[in-house]
């Protein structure tokens, strides 16, 4: 690598703008008189997905990817996304973080421990690391300046505190690139950035308890007409019916009891009981179905 | 692009551009009149960054293959052309390419073809310069968005010189990398005008055998001008070793050797082997650092020349300096050093996914729900594959899904109905001719046409169907319905993709119709051309039931809530992303999802 080429990071989530917010930090880098390469990912990665952009700027730049361990600053527009970028950081270098949360639906499957794989906010993931962290709540203080889709130059406000460029160009390089007629916002952004105070983190959730297993699904074959309710509805697809109109339970391991089969039969055949429960045979079963 | 580009360009005289709208702007100062292409990731930004400009005529083609004929032709008839599209655009253009290259050109035509090794929007990482060689056609590498200029503007020339379509190879690192390049002035060149040569355009077996022999005489004398040419660099001066590199590697190569002597090649096909040779001659060990496909190797190797490169540098996936300072340590070039930094934390995965109110949900929810055998196609739609809808089968080319739902139901192998699943610009890209054979072959599928009035995935380009051109002004759209219906279809509903109920319904009865039929929905998208936004809806806590039918949807804008219920988590919806499509709600047996009440927040963000 050669010794005057520096590099940074910035990460979002795919909608977020990280590309803009891209195009801003290289503008500014190159007002400043630098050579500057920036790379970015389009397409598929900006539905929703992770996305990330590298600049590097020096005398003279030939990668445009920014090697691991060896990035100034990280900057994130969302929380578990600044995790994931984080090796990019250099030892004693620095993360800039929106403590916004997105959580992908993806962390809302597991529907048997029902916990969110999403990672807690908490400064020491980065502070154990030794990196200087900077964690700011951005859509509040873009919130209250009037749009919360200013948050990314708090972000970036809070960015330039680690780097050397005069504020006349984050200015320059904001105006330009920023949709017409926000310009004012989003350089109030940029400067409630610059002096934003250290964020009031979240304390963590609690999670559910969780389920001991599946529960169990009994059907009153000789009550079920096949009508198909019940297995349009189910939510986990647990319930079939067959080719010959019979209703089959066919995935009977995703049972979470939420009883919308039961609920919704027009004929009572179905029940459903919790894990280790004994089956019990229900009360208008006993009282003559068996011998329609 | 909401930035305006080339007024940026015109004012300045060096500037940050990004790849594509370095090659652009070099066809901008070649004099190009026409540019053509069909949107594709990495490749698109090209035409957008000069739709505007009103000395060029610039356009969205239905596909790659009508872009090159475009081009083609405007270049017979004398003028300048650029055609461009992504890796696997070119083998939809491969018929016309091929023999292009017997024909030659009238003026300049450059194809610009942007691969995508790493797959970060495509299906697969073909190495677009096998079709140089196939075809006998020049290809040129530019390494950073300052060559991306320069060699387009040098593709013309030589072009022009060597009577020959030229291939411009970008890859993801150089079309969407901005680097400073310095703007010239554009060259005002005559229209030379159409001369008609039937021996050298009209390609009847006849006359094709007499244009044969050309394609070898020509890469001949481009062999002899590129042996002489300046595109090949040689730099460096320390150590026993030598590096033969191109494109974005040697962007690489110069990070983690920066004193190592490189032969960098701007002309990969064909390649310079004398030059080669001579500077492996120079050299105790020569190595070849070049992504994806061992092409610059294995022609090096045929010219009895030793050399070293696949052994250390992967051919699957992107180089990227950390990759190419591992292949030099396992060669014994550089100290092994694993990288200096400790793996991340465990983070939440975040794969791509359909936006909040994107139409293409419910209609894979109720497909999911009729037990459909799904062949799919490329788009956001192909989205619908990943859970929870998980309702995509398969998935290969532009198009395909409609003649593999004629073929998968004709196996009698499918244990379900057969949809093929397409949205409005890829059906008029390639879905057309499948659905021609469908009404044919009487095949018994139901073809369901995702219409929501733009090219999405790619970030919203017009396309025949949209009625509206590249520039945004209004052209005759293409009618779908009339199409279908004109192709013989008897069958064709269209439904709206927000009414759920109407939606399983309209796929219901086409599946129980028997022989081809259509249903095609009718929402746009929802983030272009425009953001389209009504009042958000929320979860009424205390009559969710935790039953997760909503959540069925894959909606980003539903998440679990801290609330439970028997132990289950509730949901929230959050209001600054939800569009208020409905579908959610409709989905919600308990009715625990209502319009949030005297919504006043913003409704266009």
């Amino acid at each position: 690598m050669s010794e005057t080429t520096s590099g940074l990071l910035l990460a979002g989530v795919g909608g977020q703008g990280v590309l803009l917010a891209s195009m801003i930090v290289a503008d500014a880098l190159v007002r400043a008189g630098h050579d500057v390469k920036q790379s970015e990912v389009h397409g598929m990665a900006q539905r929703g997905g992770s996305v990330f952009g590298h600049i590097r700027w020096g005398s003279r730049v030939d990668s445009p990817l920014v090697p691991l361990g060896s990035a100034e600053v990280l900057a994130a527009f969302e929380w578990a996304e600044a995790i994931r970028w984080v090796p990019y950081v250099r030892d004693g270098g620095a993360v800039v973080a929106d403590i916004r949360m997105i959580v992908p639906p993806g962390a809302c499957s597991d529907r048997r421990s029902w916990s969110m794989p999403y990672p807690g906010i908490d400064a020491e993931v980065f502070a154990s690391r030794g990196l200087k962290t900077r964690l700011v709540d951005a859509s509040a203080i873009a919130t209250e300046l009037g749009n919360v889709r200013a948050a990314n130059n708090v972000v970036l406000g809070s960015l330039a505190a680690f780097l050397d460029i005069d504020v006349v160009h984050w200015e320059a390089a904001i105006e330009q690139f920023v949709p017409r007629g926000t310009e004012e916002v989003n350089l109030a952004a940029f400067r409630a950035g610059r002096e934003a105070s250290e964020a009031q983190i979240p304390l963590p959730t609690v999670e559910p308890e969780g389920f001991s297993g599946p529960h169990e699904i009994d059907i009153r074959h000789d009550w079920c007409k096949g009508c198909d309710i019940c297995s349009r509805i189910c939510p986990e697809y647990c319930l079939a019916v067959n080719g010959d109109g019979v209703l089959t339970v066919t995935n009977a391991e995703a049972c979470t009891g939420c009883r919308l089969c039961v609920l919704l039969c027009p004929d009572f055949a179905i029940t459903i009981h919790p894990p280790q429960e004994p089956a019990t045979v229900p009360v208008h079963a006993v009282q003559g179905g068996a011998s329609r | 692009m909401s930035i305006d580009t080339e007024r940026r360009i015109e004012a300045a005289t060096s500037l940050l551009l990004s790849g594509n709208e370095a090659v652009a702007r070099g066809a901008v100062e070649a004099g190009v009149l026409v540019a053509v292409g069909y949107p594709g990731t990495p490749s698109t930004e090209i035409l957008e960054s000069i739709a505007n400009r009103q000395d060029m005529y610039v356009r969205w083609s239905p596909n790659e293959k009508v872009a090159f004929d475009v081009a083609l032709g405007a270049s017979l008839g004398g003028v300048r052309a650029l055609v461009t599209m992504k890796h696997v655009g070119l083998n939809v253009a491969a018929d016309t390419f091929m023999t292009a290259a017997y024909t030659g050109v009238g003026a300049g035509l450059v194809i610009l073809v942007a691969d995508d090794p790493g797959m970060h929007s495509s299906q697969n990482e073909q190495d677009t310069r096998a079709y140089a060689r196939m075809g006998f056609v020049p290809l040129l590498e530019p390494s950073d968005s300052s060559e991306a200029k320069e060699f387009t503007m040098l593709a013309f020339d030589i072009s022009e010189e060597f009577d020959i379509p030229v291939l411009v190879r970008t890859t993801t690192r150089v079309s969407h990398n901005r680097g400073v390049v310095k703007i010239g002035a554009r060259l005002e060149r005559p229209v030379k005008g159409f001369v008609s040569d039937p021996a050298k355009y009209v390609m009847i077996p006849g006359y094709a055998r007499g244009r044969r022999p050309v394609l070898l005489e020509r890469i001949e004398a481009l062999t002899a001008y590129v042996e002489a040419s300046s595109l090949t660099v040689e730099s460096g001066s320390g150590g026993d070793i030598g590096v033969v590199t191109a494109s974005v590697a040697h962007q690489y190569v110069r990070e983690v050797l920066p004193d190592a002597r490189i032969l960098k090649l701007g002309m990969t096909y064909p390649l310079p082997i004398e030059r080669i040779r001579a500077f492996a001659d120079s050299v105790d060990r020569l190595f070849v650092v070049e992504e994806l496909d061992p092409h610059m190797e294995n022609d090096i190797r045929l010219g009895g020349i030793a050399v070293e490169g696949r052994a250390f540098f992967p051919q699957i996936g992107e180089l990227n300096p950390d990759i190419v300072r591992k292949g030099f340590a396992e060669a014994g070039i550089l100290p092994f050093a694993p990288p200096e930094s400790d793996p991340a934390p465990p983070t939440v995965v975040r794969p791509a996914i359909m936006c909040p109110g994107c139409s293409h949900a419910s209609p894979f929810l109720a497909l999911k729900r009729l037990g459909a055998v799904v062949t799919g196609d490329i788009g956001c739609y192909t989205l619908a594959a990943l859970p929870p809808l998980s309702a995509m089968d398969t998935c290969l080319a532009m198009g395909s899904s409609i003649g593999m739902a004629i073929g998968m139901a004709a196996s009698g192998g499918a244990d379900g109905p057969v949809v093929a699943a397409i949205g409005d610009s890829t059906f008029v890209h390639g879905g057309i001719p499948g659905l021609s054979d469908a009404v044919y072959s009487q095949a018994n599928i139901t073809v369901l046409i995702l219409d929501n009035g733009t090219v999405a995935m790619t970030g919203g380009q017009e396309h025949p169907g949209t009625g509206v051109t590249l520039q945004g002004s209004d052209t005759t759209p293409l009618d779908v319905v009339a199409l279908c219906k004109a192709l013989g279809v008897r069958d064709v509903r269209v439904v709206d993709p927000y009414d759920m109920a109407a939606m399983y319904s309209a796929l219901e009865s086409s599946i129980a119709y028997v022989g081809p039929s259509v249903v095609i929905t009718n929402r746009p998208c929802v983030v272009s051309p425009i953001k389209i936004r009504d009042k958000p809806y929320q979860v009424i806590d205390e009559a969710c039931t935790a039953c997760q039918a909503c959540m069925t949807l894959g909606c980003p804008s539903i998440i679990w809530s801290e609330e439970t219920f028997e132990g289950r988590r509730k949901v929230v919806i959050d209001p600054v992303t939800c569009t208020g499509c409905t579908v959610c709600a409709q989905l919600c047996p308990p009715l625990a999802i209502v319009p949030v009440p005297d919504w006043e927040g913003s409704t266009d963000v």
